[in-house]
């Protein structure tokens, strides 16, 4: 099977079954993309397939044959940027196991709402588990992310 | 009640007497008395050479720094770069921070004596405040002193700054170049620490934590990203009750799965082992144990809870008694009478439990959480048959932590070394817990019940206090209860209630040790989660029933103890106590002392419908106050508040943990329901300058939020929520 991540294609004998979290993980070797929970419940596992965030916790990596799947090694553009930029001013993350998971999030978020209030930061960003509860942090991070991209 | 079987949680720590004894100190000890030592630091003898224990100087000119305390994100690591780096002087840009271990000596727990390496009691910057700072002082001296003797200059001359060793002629290097002739030197006999208007770190708001790029852009490896060569990943099967075992098992169909390598038996269960983590599920799935349910717990909440509250009819351990309660109860005009009910409560970091371990040679090296290493070398030596010294820990830093990875037992250390030498010390292994084996696992925040009666003279004065409490002891019943346990009473279940500072003079306190054999555990600032609870709402009930307002009534009862007054007259002032609230709007203030730190908070909440308080709320904004000494980072301070606060506000909106016929019934976060950004209230914290010994803040925002936000809806209602979590009753 052959799995585009990155930009870079890898050929895979897995079980097609397998969830892309742990073809992403264990048998690729990227590791920034974190297990959790294993049911779409908490967000840690979040990469973009075709710009589109999804849990890869839940999804079997041959659904993802085909498509381009982007990690947090590999996230780029003036979105990803400002948001690490304003994570890392801040202090958004105290243990950060969560945090690849909300920057992919987040930039998803950005990507398609440019000016985020409250609210759409909320409603976006409700699927990603914090448990050291950063969450006031990671709001001022994309309200000030969105402004530095202006 | 039943005679409890922990025997499952303790069976396997055999330990020799002196094994034991660094054992006890680990945990029962320095948790228990993590702060009566806010006296002075000794710093009695010799320190240890900086550059042997805790500063390491590359000759590219980082400086990595060894910690004595494991960063699971309260951000220990940054307080204590910020320690070196002010006497150092040292860049920021060149630090690195990693774990230490294996030396006692070097990185005890100063807040527990020193007797064991430990993180708890969020006494971190406490323990390291001197210890960190004179480290940087004589590895400064010393590189100084280097640089004297290589230039033939006196060492008066030599400027230190910014990793850069300089002198009026023109000479200068880095601390790279100079390090091993530093390494060198003489250990000085005594360094002069800087006073407290030349620092320029300790306090700065100015110098980010060290590992926030790392952590945004998932190049922060934790324990579950280790990779060694030919490393297998393992699961356990663990039984469906807690104190079950296994009879037998069928390993033929997991064996099958293609991947998996191995099925061994380990003392708590059968381990699956693979080439990846997905084939050891599958093999999981696959495997037939047969377990002896025979010395189980099959209760479930609803009769644990039953069998409590009768309990609770009967005297227990008497924790407190000051004047007479019941005589002043008995005089009363008014007798307030409450029951409180407190699930238990899983700590669900993010990272669930894992481990890795293999065999180089003759050394065992285990990466991990490792918040209680001497314990665990100690406890690992003993299964794989090596001298503790052959134990090398590795420890990562973890994806949250809230006191599940500071085990008697070494529970995860166990699991894996266990499986590792069960294949034969053949591959490096990775244990993993998946989120439901974390759920289901135990060690929770114990189930608790606490009975208050409170009588009030005519006035609303507090005429007698009776305080009956029954739950699990953290600590009695295993290996440590004679060195952890006072008169039976364990310090972490009363701590809250015995000491509180309000004065009451005719004060009772009682506590039962409820025998039940569901493991338990300390759970972010341990029993404050449910004392403060109860006393900061009976407290404002006690303002409510007298006509008082319950920021003058707490004055009144703190007025021989400034530092409460003072946080609490600070909290008061920033959220403008005593203004007029828009319809529909509450607030509540909670003051609680933990862990040497005092906090103050205040909670607005808005009412979905101003009509109808049954329809729900919503949490807006908490102010908070905290007086933690020293303010060492202040933004720091202001993240752990913020962190605690949210954490604790999960656990009393929607968090509990439920068993039935003695099986926990909730197994992932779809039914466990931690707080999300949703709820997350605007919270604002405001520091009292201190120069006072540094405190901890890890943990002290967590027990005032539930009381705060409990107070602000009885505002509202009339009503006081003791039974929790309020969504099993209030609109939330």
């Amino acid at each position: 099977m052959k799995l585009s991540i990155n930009g870079e294609v890898h050929d895979l004998d897995v079980d097609p079954e397998m969830p892309l979290l742990w073809a992403i993980r264990d048998i690729v070797g990227l590791t920034g993309t974190k297990f959790g929970c294993g049911m779409a419940q908490c967000g840690a596992c979040t990469v973009h397939q075709d710009g589109i965030a999804i849990r890869s916790c839940v999804t079997p990596v041959s659904a993802a044959e085909g498509s381009e799947i982007t990690t947090i090694e590999g996230v780029a553009g003036k979105e990803a940027e400002a948001l690490q930029a304003a994570w890392t001013a801040l202090d958004v993350p105290q243990c950060g196991y969560c945090q690849s998971g909300q920057i992919m999030s987040a930039t998803a978020l950005l990507q398609e709402n440019p000016k985020p209030t409250d609210a759409d930061i909320d409603a976006a960003m409700s699927g990603n588990l914090c448990r050291c509860a950063t969450y006031q942090r990671i709001r001022a991070g994309i309200h000030d992310a969105a402004k530095a991209i202006g | 009640m039943k005679i409890s079987n922990l025997g499952h949680q303790v069976s396997r720590f055999q330990p020799s007497r002196r094994q034991f004894l660094v054992g006890a100190a680990a945990t029962g000890v320095g948790f228990k008395l993590a702060f009566p030592a806010r006296k002075a630091l000794a710093t009695e003898g010799t320190d240890p050479d900086p550059f042997d224990a805790y500063i390491q100087i590359a000759p590219d000119n980082t400086v990595t720094i060894l910690s004595a305390h494991m960063d699971m994100g309260q951000g220990c690591y940054h307080g204590i770069a910020t320690l070196v780096a002010e006497e150092l002087e040292a860049d920021w840009g060149q630090l690195v921070v990693e774990g230490g271990a294996g030396n006692t000596k070097y990185y005890g727990n100063l807040a527990w004596g020193g007797v064991a390496q430990g993180t708890g009691g969020s006494s971190a910057m406490f323990s390291s405040f001197d210890r960190y700072r004179r480290a940087g002082a004589l590895a400064r001296t010393m590189l100084m002193n280097a640089a004297a003797e290589s230039w033939g200059v006196p060492a008066v001359e030599i400027t230190a700054a910014k990793g850069v060793l300089s002198h009026a002629s023109g000479k200068s290097a880095t601390y790279g170049e100079m390090a091993e002739a530093a390494a060198q030197q003489p250990l000085p006999a005594e360094v002069t620490l800087k006073s407290r208007d030349q620092w320029q770190v300790i306090g700065s708001e100015t110098f980010r934590r060290l590992d926030s790029g790392m952590k945004s852009t998932g190049r922060q490896d934790f324990t579950i990203d280790v990779k060694l060569p030919g490393m297998l990943t393992a699961v356990i099967a663990h039984p469906p009750l807690f104190g079950a075992k296994v009879k037998s098992f069928d390993a033929s169909a997991a064996k099958a799965v293609k991947g998996v390598v191995d099925v061994v038996q380990v003392s708590r269960g059968v381990a699956v082992v693979a080439e990846n983590t997905w084939a050891a599920m599958k093999g999981r799935e696959a495997l037939t144990v047969d377990w002896d349910e025979s010395g189980a717990e099959k209760r479930g909440s609803a009769e644990l809870l039953a069998e409590y509250k009768a309990a609770l009819e009967k005297p227990g351990l008497v924790a407190a008694n000051r004047g007479d309660a019941a005589a002043g109860i008995a005089g009363a005009s008014k007798v307030i009478e409450a029951t409180y009910e407190f699930p238990y409560l899983a700590h669900a970091g993010l990272e669930p439990l894992d481990a890795v371990a293999a065999m180089n040679g003759d050394t065992l090296e285990i990466w991990g959480g490792h918040q209680m290493p001497d314990l665990y070398q100690a406890v690992t030596a003993q299964i794989a048959g090596v001298t503790p010294d052959k134990v090398k820990l590795h420890v990562m830093k973890t994806g949250g932590g809230f006191g599940r990875r500071a085990v008697t037992d070494a529970d995860i250390m166990v699991e894996v070394v266990e499986t590792a030498k069960a294949i034969g010390w053949k591959a490096p292994v990775k244990l993993l817990w998946t989120r439901e084996d974390d759920m289901k696992g135990g060690r929770y925040r114990p189930l608790f019940v606490h009975k208050v009666k409170v009588g009030l003279d005519a006035a609303g004065n507090i005429a007698g206090w009776d305080h009956r409490m029954i739950g699990q002891a953290i600590l009695v019943g295993t290996p440590f209860e004679s060195f952890a346990v006072k008169d039976g009473i364990d310090g972490t279940s009363v701590e809250g209630v015995n000491d509180t500072k309000y004065a009451i003079p005719a004060f009772r306190a009682e506590v039962t040790n409820a025998q039940t054999g569901v493991p338990v555990l300390w759970w972010r600032s341990v029993g404050h989660t449910h004392t403060a609870y109860v006393m900061e709402t009976m407290i404002d009930e006690v303002a409510r029933v007298g006509g008082r307002d319950p920021v003058e009534l707490r004055r009144d009862l703190l007025k021989d103890h400034p530092k409460h007054l003072a946080v609490l007259n600070l909290v008061a002032e920033k959220a403008n106590w005593g203004a007029a609230m828009p319809e529909g709007t509450y607030r509540g203030i909670v003051l609680h002392e933990s862990f040497g730190t005092v906090v103050g908070a205040v909670a607005d909440i808005k009412l979905n419908d101003p009509a109808n308080p049954a329809a729900g709320f919503k949490v807006t904004k908490v102010t908070c106050a905290v007086d933690c000494g020293t303010a060492i980072n202040p933004d720091q301070i202001r993240a752990q508040i913020e962190g605690g606060v949210g954490f604790g506000l999960g656990s009393v909106l929607h968090e509990e943990l439920t068993l039935t016929n003695g099986l926990v019934d909730q197994a992932n976060y779809d039914s466990y329901l931690p707080l999300r950004i949703e709820e997350m209230p605007v919270v604002e914290t405001h520091i009292v300058p201190s120069e006072n010994p540094p405190t901890g803040v890890g943990e002290p925002g967590v027990p005032v939020i539930g009381p705060a936000v409990a107070n602000a809806l009885a505002a509202a209602t009339g009503q006081t929520v003791r039974i929790l979590p309020f969504s099993k009753g209030v609109g939330v």
